[in-house]
């Protein structure tokens, strides 16, 4: 009986004063759905961000050219052009553990075919490129040595040069595209990969090495050289050894004077997660303050409420209600009011990481148990403390203090 | 039943002493109807606070039943307040927004008595105060101050009470209606409540059959309303 009086005098109360009830709630639900949801964007960013790192390939280390100087004047790294294809092939011959290396000659030219052109990042490379870099063959086939060999005016597109030039899921296999006014007969699409940035593997063509060579950059350089290793365990000493052989090969004493920089996966992983840490941190600041701004409003319409409603836990007294009936009402009520907004809040900020990752392709959202729980916590104890604790002092006032309080 | 023996009561507010209440005392019986008169600031509803247990006195006793009040905890003041007294304040001081009915049971709250029975006793003593029944579902905040103070006097009937406790109950009605209210009170007299009225109105107290004169704390007069 006493149970149910208190939830029904729970509801009762709340349904009296719906504007009040409804404020409340709302600056709970607006607390805890910002938290949830800027949170989830930061950690999606960060997750999508390391995924497309991983889809470069696996145990990569990719040698880059080092500054080209003339006297003193530097031109930064990777604008000289000391790496060949010897240099591939010989870390193929002399380096162990190695899965594959892939020596590429990659600048953008204009493509076209059929009155449509693009401009995008032309690869000259080798077979190996395919297992190196996790590439896939969606049509036809990729470069094969012969075509290496023979400088075959052969091209494989990726798929989104294949959906700007002959539309989507076109088989364009067969047809010829020009490259710098050279026609090349495409042999294949690339499976989508997905991923961003500055070198989408998708928004790609590739061509073999030695096309690349001659009918494009027309020298005999190359502008980086993917090598795989066999396994994470070996990545250190393949590099090391890698680096030792090129200083040998280029005849470099100085290892500070190396014309060539190495460069593994992990490193590109802990920079962009170290830039992405960054925005989680930017979102989770701004999502903390949303957090106590939305908490102080909580704090301030419970404290309103119950300096509003001292009158009534006088006259509650005065017609004989014993206080600890008044407290329960009251925490009763601040415990409804702040789940009730808190599940609100929790299925919006919810629904919004998915809108977002639905509806901007370019966000994709990760919701944490952690900003959740946070936000939660945050908010219903805030809503408790500040809901019962102010009852608890007017009930323990005479009834007579509490009645003629204003 | 009601007896009074030396009540002092003093505020204090920071270095200033107010004495209130200064040695009063006095003997109610059991179905007197007693009007308690003075200006403001006589003390009157201080004594008022004291009988009600709203409040407890600085010194002396106040035993009601036999029973010393001044030294009751505060869950045993509360118990004594359901069962035997009932509040009509000036201020009528209804549950904003809540129904006429809900706020006659008010008193029942987290007892054992069965929902239908709470409904039953609120209806009875709604009708009792003379509240017609369209009203029994209206807001409290939709009444007029004569329906609000009528459903007040039903609340304070609700456990039947051996003591109706009004503070100047008229003080927010018009004329005619404060002439009603007080019949209403007279009949709940005669029904064998013992009514303790507060008032500064000389007409309003002349409708009970006692009336005490407080000023400045003492007690002025005790006299007996002949006329009646």
């Amino acid at each position: 009986m006493i149970t149910l009086d208190i939830l029904k005098e729970t509801f009762w109360s709340l349904s009296a004063n719906k504007v009040r009830s409804g404020l409340t709630i709302l600056g709970i639900v607006i607390g805890i759905a910002s938290v949830i949801t800027m949170v989830s964007i930061g950690q999606g960013a960060q997750k999508t961000i390391e995924s497309s790192i991983q889809a470069i390939g696996s145990n990569l280390i990719i040698i880059t050219p080092g500054a080209q100087k003339s006297g003193s004047v530097s031109s930064g790294q990777g604008s000289s052009q000391t790496l060949t294809t010897d240099d591939a092939n010989m870390i193929v011959a002399e380096v162990p553990n190695v899965k594959g290396v892939a020596p590429e000659v990659s600048r953008r030219y204009q493509l076209n075919a059929k009155g449509n052109n693009t401009n995008t990042q032309v690869v000259g490379t080798v077979p190996d490129y395919l297992s190196v870099r996790n590439i896939e063959i969606d049509l036809g086939t990729f470069i094969t040595n012969q075509q290496v060999k023979s400088s075959a005016k052969v091209v494989v597109l990726g798929p989104t040069v294949r959906d700007d030039i002959f539309g989507v899921d076109v088989n364009p296999v067969g047809q010829t595209i020009r490259i710098k006014n050279v026609d090349f007969e495409i042999i294949g699409v690339a499976l989508a990969k997905g991923g961003t940035g500055f070198s989408n593997p998708d928004n790609s063509a590739y061509v073999p090495l030695t096309s690349a060579q001659h009918f494009l950059s027309g020298d005999t350089f190359v502008t980086s050289i993917s090598v795989a290793a066999n396994d994470q365990t070996s990545m250190t000493s393949v590099q090391q050894q890698i680096s030792e052989f090129l200083l040998r090969s280029h005849n470099i004493t100085d290892p500070t004077q190396a014309d060539f920089t190495l460069m593994n996966q992990t490193d590109i992983i802990a920079t962009a997660s170290s830039i992405t840490g960054t925005f989680t941190m930017l979102l989770s600041s701004i999502a903390g303050i949303s957090l106590l701004v939305g908490g102080i409003g909580i704090m301030n319409m419970m404290l309103t409420t119950v300096t509003e409603r001292t009158r009534e836990i006088g006259l509650r007294k005065a017609v004989g209600i014993r206080k600890i009936y008044i407290n329960l009402q009251f925490l009763a009520e601040a415990v409804v009011l702040t789940f009730f907004g808190g599940f609100i809040g929790v299925v919006l900020g919810w629904g919004a990481s998915l809108l977002i990752s639905r509806f901007v392709p370019s966000l994709t959202t990760s919701v944490s148990i952690s900003s959740v729980a946070l936000a939660f916590g945050v908010s219903t104890a805030v809503g408790i403390i500040f809901g019962f604790y102010p009852a608890r002092r007017a009930a323990n006032l005479s009834p007579m203090e509490a009645l003629r309080y204003e | 039943m009601i007896e009074c023996k030396n009540l002092n009561k003093t505020y204090q507010n920071g270095d200033v002493q107010t004495v209130a209440l200064k040695d009063v005392s006095f003997y109610i019986e059991k179905g007197e109807f007693v009007a308690i008169i003075g200006p403001s600031g006589s003390g009157k509803s201080t004594l008022m606070h004291i009988l009600g247990a709203l409040d407890i006195p600085t010194s002396g006793s106040y035993f009601l039943d036999g029973k010393e009040v001044s030294e009751l905890e505060d869950d045993e003041l509360s118990e004594l307040r359901r069962e035997k007294i009932g509040f009509v304040f000036q201020a009528f001081n209804l549950l904003p927004r809540t129904t006429v009915l809900r706020n006659v049971i008010l008193p029942l709250l987290y007892s054992d008595i069965s929902d239908n029975e709470r409904v039953e006793r609120a209806k009875t003593c709604l009708a009792y105060a003379g509240m017609e029944e369209s009203k029994f579902y209206n807001l409290s905040n939709q009444l007029s101050g004569g329906q609000m103070q009528r459903v007040a006097i039903a609340r304070s009937l609700i456990n039947n009470p051996a003591i109706i406790l009004a503070d100047e109950p008229t003080g927010n009605l018009d004329t005619k209606t404060s002439q009603v209210v007080m019949k209403a009170f007279q009949e709940l007299n005669e029904k064998g409540h013992t009514i303790i009225l507060i008032t500064h109105e000389q007409e309003i107290a002349a409708f009970a059959q006692r009336v005490i004169s407080i000023r400045d704390g003492v007690i002025e007069s005790d006299i007996n309303n002949i006329k009646k």
